[in-house]
């Protein structure tokens, strides 16, 4: 919201715009109100060293056609020559002319420079070269009345000023306005708002434009008043002025004054002329299904059921209800009959049409937020006031129509407040007295005492309806800065969950094992998970900023392939990646079947190099699982991959990408991976290790070879052997697999290193070929002859 | 007898002084004081004398000899033991910087880095660390903070939302969360107060990626909910993290602003050493509403709530010029830290 200082001081005199310790501080107060100050920029300083001219004579010289050498007097008496590349200026003319040493807004430096040989003492100035307006075609022209050698600020009567810009939030309706910014401003510096000025005389016969309010419901009240005696003709010069210097440019007078009423009380108004207006009046009702209407800036629009709609009395739109008016029933030159409505709209309905079209307004923005329904009384006095000024023979009609539904905001709502609740949010004790007094300035007015008041909550403040509405606004007027600080003291420790501590532990192993995490999208092209074999269902979103993300991932693979593509495009093979990152799979539950999961791609490696990342995963969690080669898993290498189980349940997979997968993605590495179910790994495991003795015997130990088929997972055959020695193996390692012509084709030859031990004595000869038997029975049940050298 | 003990003793003596390595003093030791050496042969031949005096001196006679080679076997052996072992490590020499490498270690990305700093700092100051699901429901996301149906501020969230259909329910209540702050609702629901947690996490807008936005980033959210908690406490804790986090340097102030959750609402701002604001977070007391929605008495039960985005923290703290470098997985740039 652009706020200027100047017109704040029209409600109060806050600051001296050419103060800048006044103007910081406030700013200041606005930021400690609520009103965050994102920028204050002054306006109207001027350039310093640029005073009005008199042209005494224009030439042109042979040698340089597109230029013309101008005589001027700057008031001293002198002639002094320019050069100028405009030409727009004749004998006579009063213009600006900036001196030498002038440091123009651009940066230039004026300085003595010649054509020709020719010294120019200066440079005329268009009014974009000195900011005044952005009119760069032609120097600036200043009324010759005003005469030489005057700063060119004073002849335009450009005064200081301070434009801020507030960022004001959805909870400040009233602040969209200067009334609104001087108030709560006011309050805070304990200053008394000027009082508002009598009312519009009333003059003339009774005229009235009628109003027959259809859509009670969306519009709560809406008046209309006649104003004749109009001349459309150019706003006065301040006013031109104000609304440039508030960023908003000036059309005529009566357009002018309609938005200046609304910049200063927030009150979004609409000036018809009456005598293109249809029937002479107005009718507010929702429009028809497919009705179609022109709006303001030339589009023509397909309205629905739900959009309101200002019609004239022949029932033809001549409005968008708070949010645009038509074209027809403007105001032109030719007016003299203005129908000047005020009214008040339901911020739903207006919010829901401005965001159906895109279509947001001035009004719109105000009306959505929520405009005070009481200050149009206010808005159409000011509104007048300020015509006059332009408009010497306006006459305001006795007979303005002010129309009402039971959907207007009452004119006074009121709440309680417990001191003791204030006492306990704020952490202060303020009193019933103070409170009172900080609340009167802005229009909250409390009653009562100890231990509960009773507030009456202002017209302009639809947002406050309850008590730590009321708190709030105590806050702010205190002041945040002026609360206390303490630090509260509860019987709480912190720590990380067991879950979240394993997470930490997880990233450590991974980091440690030289594998650097990654952050893909999760957010998927729909036939990503296809691509990587990952076919079946999963979700989307409806409203995706682009369908290739728009697929919600079930698996952390096409994003890390993805990744590796990327990297290995830029001559980055061998890289591994992991991910730690949640997948969304379909679920018939209040919410999809969310999981977390732990990912990890390593490039050029095999098989082997992901089973070992997995094997530390395990040691350093405390958790393990089979690994299940018969069901390889989808987009897994069929004969280089495993599930891995754990009873039951499946935590994922572990191997090598299928070869197709990485031609799809584009990666020509083989790639090695794990894909495992973080969130069930880290609710695993083993608590709390309870010790155990270290044995004191002596340990032997005994190597053993078996040959197995290759179609035999090598697993099963540790487990054999590690049930046959039981209790007296202390330690199990599979040293050596060979494979050659000696054995046969499909087989291998599997060696086994067996650290052996009896707590309770020393092993015999006969213990350890008794165990040796048992390895080899064991071995005989799952398929493992024992190699005899 | 004496005398030819005397003799092996000497030739013994002389083979040990003469051994040049640990090995060959082993095998002169085997040779002159093993089972077959000449010692050895004497000892044998001590029953055989006849007179008593005789043979006690021959026997003492032995022993010294005995004693006095073994002493000069653990001479020689220290003295070759030590030639050897620097011998040894004269060959052995190494150039350890021949062996010099970047280390193979990952890297953590920055993001899961500044979340982790984060973490601590509050695990210092006495939080705990909450978690959610990223898609949420319309009511955690949403209803339960405050914002109805039709909320105005619903608007400014820019929500992506999911076609789920939740038994009994409909499309459309189903969205990826916008905030970390239905992590609230979610702990007041399931923890008894009193309640200090962060909830760091992982949201979603509807926004186009550029310099500065990303439609997947991460935010931290804080929850406190005890007895008479009020917001000079908030205005404290505030204070307390950002000196812990940023350091002693640092200080902070609260401002008015609007949040539907909470009220009195607030954005909190950073200042530096050099006097520089930065904007950093909002803030606010709970809302009596959410409260309510979360299972608690607003009367018995107050508390604050903030939150502020982690990817910015990772951003300022490496100076990245473009958070979506963060993103794009190369791995040159996550080598970087």
């Amino acid at each position: 919201m652009k706020i200027l200082l100047s017109w704040l001081n029209t409600f109060a005199e806050f600051a001296d715009p050419s103060d800048d310790d006044a103007v910081a501080s406030v700013a200041a107060d606005l930021t400690s109100l609520g009103l965050a100050v994102e920028e204050a920029v002054p306006l109207g300083h001027g350039v310093e060293g640029v005073v009005s001219a008199r042209v005494l004579r224009v030439e042109t010289h042979p040698d340089a056609a597109k230029v013309r050498r101008v005589w001027v007097d700057a008031g001293d008496g002198a002639e002094r020559h320019v050069w100028c590349g405009a030409s727009n200026m004749s004998e006579g003319d009063l213009v600006p002319l900036a001196t030498l040493g002038t440091a123009m807004p651009d940066g230039r430096l004026i300085e003595r420079r010649g054509i020709l040989g020719i010294d120019s003492e200066g440079m005329l100035c268009s009014g974009a070269e000195l900011g005044v307006d952005d009119d760069g075609s032609g120097i600036l022209l200043l009324d010759p009345a005003a005469g030489p050698g005057q700063p060119y600020t004073a002849v335009l009567g450009l005064e200081p000023d301070v434009l801020f810009d507030l960022d004001v939030t959805r909870n400040r309706p009233d602040c969209w306005s200067h009334l609104g910014v001087a108030r709560d401003l006011a309050g805070r510096r304990g200053l008394a708002l000027r009082p508002i000025p009598e009312g519009a005389r009333r003059g003339g016969a009774e005229r009235s434009v009628p109003v027959e309010l259809v859509a009670g419901d969306r519009c709560g009240r809406f008046t209309t008043t006649v104003l004749s005696g109009v001349t459309v003709t150019q706003s006065p010069a301040w006013m031109r002025r104000r609304l440039a210097s508030a960023g908003m440019r000036s059309i005529n007078n009566v357009v002018d004054v309609s938005n200046m009423v609304m910049l200063e009380l927030g009150q979004p108004n609409h000036a018809y002329d009456l005598d293109r207006l249809g029937g002479g009046a107005l009718r507010v009702r929702l429009a028809a299904d497919g009705e179609s209407f022109v709006t303001l800036d030339g589009v023509e629009r397909t309205l629905g059921g739900s959009d309101l709609l200002i019609c004239d009395g022949d029932d033809r739109p001549v409005g968008l209800g708070g949010v645009m008016g038509g074209l027809d029933s403007e105001i032109s030159e030719a007016t003299t009959t203005v129908a000047l409505e005020t009214a008040w709209f339901s911020p739903r309905g207006v919010m829901e049409t401005a965001a159906r079209y895109s279509l947001r307004s001035e009004a719109s923005a105000r009306y959505e937020r929520g405009v005070d329904p009481y200050v149009i009384d206010r808005s159409i006095d000011r509104f007048v006031e300020l015509l006059s000024e332009s408009c010497p023979d306006l006459v305001v009609h006795p007979g303005t129509v002010d129309v009402r539904s039971d959907h207007l905001p009452a004119p006074r709502r009121e709440t309680s407040l417990r001191l003791s609740v204030l006492d306990r949010v704020l952490g202060v004790t303020l009193g019933a007295e103070r409170v009172t007094e900080m609340l009167k300035p802005i229009g909250f007015e409390a009653a009562g005492s100890e231990p509960e008041l009773t507030v009456a909550i202002p017209s302009w403040r639809p947002d406050a309806s309850e008590e730590i509405d009321i708190v709030e606004e105590v806050a702010r007027l205190h002041g945040y800065e002026n609360l206390g600080r303490t630090v509260p003291r509860a019987d709480v420790f912190g720590h990380l969950t067991r879950a979240q501590q394993r997470r930490r532990l997880a990233r450590e192993v991974l980091v440690g094992l030289g594998i650097s995490e990654a952050m893909p999208n999760p957010f998927l092209a729909p036939g990503d998970l296809a691509r990587a074999g990952l076919e079946g269902d999963y979700l989307s979103i409806t409203n995706p900023l682009a369908v290739e993300e728009s697929a919600l991932r079930t698996s952390l693979r096409p994003g890390l392939l993805a990744a590796l593509a990327y990297n290995e495009s830029h001559r980055r093979e061998g890289v591994s990646l992991f991910e730690i990152g949640h997948v969304y799979p379909p679920a018939e539950a209040e919410l999809p079947a969310e999981a977390e999961v732990l990912g990890v791609v390593l490039a050029g490696q095999e098989a082997p190099a992901a089973v070992a990342v997995w094997d530390e995963i395990c040691a350093a969690l405390g958790v393990g699982a089979q690994l299940d080669q018969s069901t390889p898993g989808p987009g897994m290498h069929p004969t280089r991959s495993a599930t891995l189980r754990a009873g039951r349940d499946e935590l994922g997979v572990v191997g090598e990408i299928h070869p197709t997968v990485l031609s799809e993605f584009g990666v020509s590495e083989r790639v090695a991976v794990l894909e495992v179910r973080l969130d069930v790994l880290l609710e695993r495991g083993e608590r709390v290790s309870s010790a155990s003795p270290v044995p004191r015997t002596p340990s032997s130990d005994l190597d053993l070879a078996f040959v197995l088929d290759d179609t035999v997972p090598a697993e099963r055959l540790t487990k054999a052997l590690r049930q046959a020695a039981a209790s007296r193996l202390v330690s199990l390692q599979l040293f050596d697999v060979f494979r050659g012509e000696s054995l046969g084709s499909g087989r291998r030859s599997l060696a086994y290193r067996l650290r052996l031990q009896d707590p309770g004595g020393s092993l015999t000869d006969a213990d350890i070929s008794e165990i040796r038997d048992a390895c080899a029975a064991g071995a005989e049940r799952v398929g493992a002859s024992l190699r005899t050298s | 007898m004496t005398p030819e003990i005397d003799e092996a003793r000497e030739a013994a003596l002389s083979a040990i002084g003469h051994a040049d390595t640990v090995a060959d003093l082993e095998r002169v030791v085997a040779e002159h004081l093993g089972k077959r050496g000449a010692l050895a042969g004497l000892k044998k031949g001590l029953g055989a004398i006849d007179d008593a005096d005789a043979r006690r001196a021959a026997g003492a006679a032995m022993h010294a000899s005995r004693t006095a080679l073994e002493e000069a076997i653990e001479a020689r052996r220290g003295e070759l033991g030590g030639v050897e072992t620097e011998l040894r490590i004269a060959e052995e020499q190494l150039d350890l910087t021949e062996f010099r490498s970047d280390g193979s270690r990952g890297h953590l990305h920055i993001v899961t880095q500044a979340w982790q700093r984060l973490e601590d700092v509050f695990l210092g100051l006495g939080f705990s660390v909450a978690e959610g699901p990223e898609v949420e429901t319309d009511w955690h996301n949403f209803e339960a903070l405050n914002m109805g149906e039709g909320h105005p501020a619903r608007g400014e969230f820019d929500t992506l939302f999911v076609d789920h259909v939740p038994p009994g329910g409909r499309l459309g209540t189903t969205l990826l969360r916008t905030h970390t702050s239905p992590v609230q609702i979610r702990t007041m629901l399931t923890q008894e107060p009193p309640i200090y947690v962060v909830a760091p996490g992982r949201v979603f807008r509807r926004d186009t990626p550029d310099a500065t936005h990303m439609p997947v980033f991460h935010q931290i959210e804080g929850l406190v909910v005890d007895r008479g908690i009020s917001m000079t406490d908030l205005a404290g804790t505030i204070e307390a993290f950002t000196k812990a986090f940023f350091g002693a340097g640092f200080t902070s102030r609260l401002r008015p602003s609007y949040f539907p959750f909470t009220e009195p609402s607030a954005e909190f701002d950073i200042q530096r050493p050099d006097g520089s604001w930065l904007e950093l977070g909002g803030c606010g007391m709970v809302h009596p509403a959410v409260i309510r929605a979360g299972g608690l008495d607003p009367d018995e039960w107050s508390g604050f709530a903030f939150g502020f985005g982690i990817d910015r923290m990772a951003v300022m703290r490496h100076g990245v010029a473009d958070i979506r470098d963060m993103y794009v997985n190369d791995i040159r740039f996550i080598e970087q830290f």
